[in-house]
Protein backbone atom coordinates (compact mmCIF):
# COMPACT_ATOMS: atom_id res chain seq x y z
CA UNK A 1 0.00 0.00 0.00
CA UNK A 2 1.54 3.35 -0.98
CA UNK A 3 2.09 5.79 1.84
CA UNK A 4 -0.21 8.72 1.27
CA UNK A 5 0.67 10.84 4.27
CA UNK A 6 -1.90 12.36 6.59
CA UNK A 7 -3.89 14.30 4.03
CA UNK A 8 -7.02 12.52 2.91
CA UNK A 9 -8.78 13.79 -0.18
CA UNK A 10 -12.50 13.99 0.53
CA UNK A 11 -14.55 12.71 -2.40
CA UNK A 12 -17.97 13.15 -0.89
CA UNK A 13 -19.66 13.76 2.44
CA UNK A 14 -23.16 14.23 3.69
CA UNK A 15 -25.74 13.47 6.31
CA UNK A 16 -29.02 11.53 6.57
CA UNK A 17 -31.60 12.21 9.26
CA UNK A 18 -33.21 9.24 10.99
CA UNK A 19 -36.50 9.12 12.88
CA UNK A 20 -37.10 6.63 15.69
CA UNK A 21 -39.88 4.02 15.12
CA UNK A 22 -40.12 5.03 11.44
CA UNK A 23 -40.01 1.48 10.11
CA UNK A 24 -41.53 2.64 6.81
CA UNK A 25 -38.33 4.40 5.79
CA UNK A 26 -35.95 2.04 7.57
CA UNK A 27 -32.98 1.26 5.35
CA UNK A 28 -33.39 4.34 3.15
CA UNK A 29 -30.21 6.03 4.42
CA UNK A 30 -28.12 2.88 3.96
CA UNK A 31 -29.59 2.40 0.52
CA UNK A 32 -28.69 5.98 -0.48
CA UNK A 33 -25.16 5.53 0.86
CA UNK A 34 -24.83 2.30 -1.16
CA UNK A 35 -25.93 4.21 -4.28
CA UNK A 36 -23.30 6.90 -3.68
CA UNK A 37 -20.54 4.28 -3.29
CA UNK A 38 -21.67 2.58 -6.51
CA UNK A 39 -21.57 5.91 -8.34
CA UNK A 40 -18.04 6.54 -7.06
CA UNK A 41 -16.99 3.13 -8.38
CA UNK A 42 -16.04 1.67 -4.98
CA UNK A 43 -15.15 -2.04 -5.03
CA UNK A 44 -18.19 -4.33 -4.67
CA UNK A 45 -17.06 -6.24 -1.58
CA UNK A 46 -16.38 -2.95 0.20
CA UNK A 47 -19.83 -1.65 -0.76
CA UNK A 48 -21.37 -4.84 0.62
CA UNK A 49 -19.57 -4.52 3.95
CA UNK A 50 -20.53 -0.86 4.23
CA UNK A 51 -24.18 -1.63 3.43
CA UNK A 52 -24.35 -4.26 6.18
CA UNK A 53 -22.76 -2.01 8.82
CA UNK A 54 -24.80 1.05 7.82
CA UNK A 55 -28.10 -0.85 7.83
CA UNK A 56 -27.47 -2.31 11.28
CA UNK A 57 -26.52 1.09 12.66
CA UNK A 58 -29.53 2.73 11.02
CA UNK A 59 -31.87 0.08 12.45
CA UNK A 60 -30.45 0.63 15.93
CA UNK A 61 -31.50 4.28 15.77
CA UNK A 62 -34.95 3.40 14.44
CA UNK A 63 -35.53 0.65 17.00
CA UNK A 64 -34.10 2.28 20.11
CA UNK A 65 -33.78 6.06 19.72
CA UNK A 66 -36.05 9.06 19.29
CA UNK A 67 -34.02 10.44 16.39
CA UNK A 68 -30.52 10.41 15.00
CA UNK A 69 -28.14 11.30 12.18
CA UNK A 70 -25.92 9.30 9.91
CA UNK A 71 -22.94 11.30 8.66
CA UNK A 72 -20.67 9.84 6.03
CA UNK A 73 -17.36 10.92 4.61
CA UNK A 74 -15.71 9.16 1.71
CA UNK A 75 -12.05 9.92 1.05
CA UNK A 76 -9.56 8.43 -1.37
CA UNK A 77 -8.55 5.91 1.29
CA UNK A 78 -11.59 5.17 3.48
CA UNK A 79 -15.28 5.41 4.22
CA UNK A 80 -16.15 6.74 7.66
CA UNK A 81 -19.66 6.78 9.04
CA UNK A 82 -20.74 8.46 12.26
CA UNK A 83 -24.17 7.72 13.69
CA UNK A 84 -25.37 9.68 16.66
CA UNK A 85 -28.74 9.46 18.28
CA UNK A 86 -30.92 10.89 20.97
CA UNK A 87 -31.84 7.72 22.81
CA UNK A 88 -31.64 5.86 26.10
CA UNK A 89 -27.92 5.24 25.76
CA UNK A 90 -26.20 1.90 26.32
CA UNK A 91 -25.33 1.18 30.00
CA UNK A 92 -22.88 -1.64 29.20
CA UNK A 93 -21.31 -1.44 25.73
CA UNK A 94 -19.33 -4.67 26.14
CA UNK A 95 -22.54 -6.55 26.90
CA UNK A 96 -24.30 -4.89 23.96
CA UNK A 97 -21.50 -6.14 21.68
CA UNK A 98 -22.09 -9.73 22.79
CA UNK A 99 -23.61 -11.88 20.08
CA UNK A 100 -27.20 -12.77 20.95
CA UNK A 101 -27.65 -10.05 23.57
CA UNK A 102 -30.56 -7.70 22.89
CA UNK A 103 -32.89 -5.40 24.79
CA UNK A 104 -35.34 -5.06 21.87
CA UNK A 105 -39.06 -5.05 22.72
CA UNK A 106 -41.22 -8.01 21.63
CA UNK A 107 -42.90 -6.31 18.67
CA UNK A 108 -39.48 -5.54 17.17
CA UNK A 109 -38.32 -9.13 17.70
CA UNK A 110 -41.45 -10.41 15.98
CA UNK A 111 -40.37 -8.42 12.92
CA UNK A 112 -37.10 -10.33 12.91
CA UNK A 113 -35.00 -7.56 14.44
CA UNK A 114 -33.45 -7.61 17.90
CA UNK A 115 -31.61 -10.91 17.48
CA UNK A 116 -28.47 -9.51 19.08
CA UNK A 117 -26.51 -9.70 15.84
CA UNK A 118 -26.50 -6.01 14.93
CA UNK A 119 -23.39 -4.72 16.68
CA UNK A 120 -21.47 -7.98 16.02
CA UNK A 121 -22.36 -7.61 12.31
CA UNK A 122 -21.02 -4.05 12.34
CA UNK A 123 -17.79 -5.13 14.06
CA UNK A 124 -17.26 -8.02 11.63
CA UNK A 125 -17.69 -5.85 8.54
CA UNK A 126 -15.66 -2.77 9.51
CA UNK A 127 -11.97 -2.05 10.03
CA UNK A 128 -12.58 0.01 13.16
CA UNK A 129 -15.55 0.65 15.38
CA UNK A 130 -15.96 2.93 18.35
CA UNK A 131 -19.09 3.32 20.46
CA UNK A 132 -19.59 6.08 23.01
CA UNK A 133 -22.75 6.29 25.00
CA UNK A 134 -24.21 8.37 27.82
CA UNK A 135 -27.20 6.80 29.55
CA UNK A 136 -30.22 9.07 29.22
CA UNK A 137 -28.63 11.15 26.47
CA UNK A 138 -27.69 9.04 23.51
CA UNK A 139 -25.09 7.06 21.62
CA UNK A 140 -22.41 7.94 19.06
CA UNK A 141 -20.92 5.26 16.90
CA UNK A 142 -18.18 5.62 14.32
CA UNK A 143 -16.99 2.98 11.95
CA UNK A 144 -14.35 3.09 9.24
CA UNK A 145 -13.86 0.84 6.24
CA UNK A 146 -10.60 1.04 4.31
CA UNK A 147 -10.99 1.32 0.55
CA UNK A 148 -7.76 -0.39 -0.39
CA UNK A 149 -8.01 -3.35 1.99
CA UNK A 150 -7.08 -6.79 0.68
CA UNK A 151 -10.19 -8.62 -0.54
CA UNK B 1 -31.15 -21.43 -12.71
CA UNK B 2 -33.39 -18.38 -13.05
CA UNK B 3 -36.36 -17.28 -10.97
CA UNK B 4 -38.82 -18.30 -13.66
CA UNK B 5 -37.66 -21.90 -13.49
CA UNK B 6 -38.10 -21.95 -9.69
CA UNK B 7 -41.56 -20.37 -9.90
CA UNK B 8 -42.82 -22.96 -12.37
CA UNK B 9 -41.12 -25.98 -10.73
CA UNK B 10 -42.59 -25.19 -7.31
CA UNK B 11 -45.89 -23.65 -8.47
CA UNK B 12 -45.19 -20.42 -6.63
CA UNK B 13 -47.60 -17.53 -6.75
CA UNK B 14 -45.89 -14.36 -7.97
CA UNK B 15 -47.15 -11.30 -6.08
CA UNK B 16 -45.10 -8.85 -8.18
CA UNK B 17 -46.16 -9.62 -11.78
CA UNK B 18 -44.67 -6.26 -12.85
CA UNK B 19 -41.14 -7.56 -12.28
CA UNK B 20 -39.01 -9.73 -14.54
CA UNK B 21 -38.20 -13.28 -13.42
CA UNK B 22 -35.20 -13.70 -15.67
CA UNK B 23 -32.60 -13.00 -13.00
CA UNK B 24 -30.13 -15.72 -12.09
CA UNK B 25 -30.45 -17.37 -8.66
CA UNK B 26 -27.01 -18.22 -7.26
CA UNK B 27 -28.17 -20.09 -4.15
CA UNK B 28 -30.58 -19.87 -1.26
CA UNK B 29 -30.76 -18.57 2.30
CA UNK B 30 -33.39 -19.26 4.96
CA UNK B 31 -33.93 -17.07 7.99
CA UNK B 32 -36.58 -14.99 9.73
CA UNK B 33 -33.94 -12.88 11.50
CA UNK B 34 -33.06 -9.85 9.39
CA UNK B 35 -29.54 -9.40 10.78
CA UNK B 36 -28.80 -13.04 10.01
CA UNK B 37 -29.74 -12.44 6.38
CA UNK B 38 -27.74 -9.18 6.33
CA UNK B 39 -24.68 -10.93 7.72
CA UNK B 40 -24.77 -14.32 6.02
CA UNK B 41 -26.69 -14.34 2.74
CA UNK B 42 -24.93 -13.84 -0.59
CA UNK B 43 -25.76 -11.60 -3.55
CA UNK B 44 -28.04 -13.44 -5.98
CA UNK B 45 -29.52 -15.73 -3.30
CA UNK B 46 -33.23 -16.43 -3.07
CA UNK B 47 -34.46 -15.72 0.49
CA UNK B 48 -37.06 -17.92 2.16
CA UNK B 49 -38.86 -16.34 5.14
CA UNK B 50 -42.15 -15.93 6.95
CA UNK B 51 -41.61 -12.20 7.53
CA UNK B 52 -44.03 -10.15 5.41
CA UNK B 53 -43.40 -6.53 6.50
CA UNK B 54 -41.73 -4.02 4.20
CA UNK B 55 -38.29 -4.06 5.84
CA UNK B 56 -37.58 -7.40 4.14
CA UNK B 57 -37.39 -5.46 0.87
CA UNK B 58 -34.70 -3.12 2.22
CA UNK B 59 -32.66 -6.13 3.32
CA UNK B 60 -33.08 -7.92 -0.03
CA UNK B 61 -32.21 -4.76 -1.94
CA UNK B 62 -29.11 -3.93 0.13
CA UNK B 63 -27.86 -7.52 -0.18
CA UNK B 64 -28.79 -7.70 -3.89
CA UNK B 65 -30.80 -10.89 -3.36
CA UNK B 66 -32.59 -12.32 -6.42
CA UNK B 67 -35.99 -12.56 -4.75
CA UNK B 68 -38.03 -13.53 -1.68
CA UNK B 69 -40.29 -16.55 -1.18
CA UNK B 70 -42.87 -16.31 1.62
CA UNK B 71 -43.88 -19.65 3.13
CA UNK B 72 -47.10 -21.11 4.57
CA UNK B 73 -49.34 -19.07 2.29
CA UNK B 74 -48.35 -15.84 3.96
CA UNK B 75 -49.21 -12.77 1.90
CA UNK B 76 -47.02 -9.67 1.80
CA UNK B 77 -48.35 -6.43 3.31
CA UNK B 78 -49.60 -3.88 0.78
CA UNK B 79 -46.69 -1.49 1.45
CA UNK B 80 -44.26 -4.42 1.15
CA UNK B 81 -45.52 -5.06 -2.39
CA UNK B 82 -45.27 -1.40 -3.31
CA UNK B 83 -41.71 -1.23 -2.10
CA UNK B 84 -40.84 -4.56 -3.77
CA UNK B 85 -41.85 -3.15 -7.14
CA UNK B 86 -40.03 0.13 -6.50
CA UNK B 87 -36.82 -1.70 -5.49
CA UNK B 88 -37.16 -4.39 -8.17
CA UNK B 89 -37.30 -7.35 -5.74
CA UNK B 90 -39.65 -10.14 -6.91
CA UNK B 91 -41.79 -11.59 -4.10
CA UNK B 92 -43.32 -15.06 -4.42
CA UNK B 93 -45.53 -17.05 -2.06
CA UNK B 94 -45.83 -20.78 -1.45
CA UNK B 95 -48.43 -22.85 0.38
CA UNK B 96 -45.65 -25.12 1.63
CA UNK B 97 -44.08 -24.87 5.08
CA UNK B 98 -40.40 -23.84 5.11
CA UNK B 99 -39.01 -27.37 5.54
CA UNK B 100 -40.85 -28.72 2.50
CA UNK B 101 -40.12 -25.70 0.33
CA UNK B 102 -36.40 -25.65 1.09
CA UNK B 103 -36.19 -29.41 0.50
CA UNK B 104 -37.57 -28.93 -2.98
CA UNK B 105 -35.25 -26.00 -3.72
CA UNK B 106 -32.31 -28.17 -2.63
CA UNK B 107 -33.55 -30.97 -4.90
CA UNK B 108 -33.58 -28.48 -7.77
CA UNK B 109 -29.87 -27.99 -7.18
CA UNK B 110 -29.79 -24.79 -5.11
CA UNK B 111 -27.24 -24.61 -2.32
CA UNK B 112 -26.30 -22.10 0.39
CA UNK B 113 -23.59 -20.09 -1.37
Amino acid sequence: MPHRGLVKVCLEEGVFFLTGKDFTNAGAASSSLKGILERLGVRKDIIRRTAIAAFEAEMNVIIYAVAGMMKYRITDTEISVIINDMGHGIPNIELAMTEGYSTAPDYVREMGFGSGMGLPNIRKNTDSLTVDSVVGEGTTMEFVIQLNAVN
Amino acid sequence: MDLHEIVSSLSLEVTTPELSLTREVTGGYVSDLLSDVMGNSHAGNIWITLQIHLNIIAVASLKELSGIILVNNRKPDADTLKKAVAENIPVMTSSLPTFELVGRLYALGLRCR
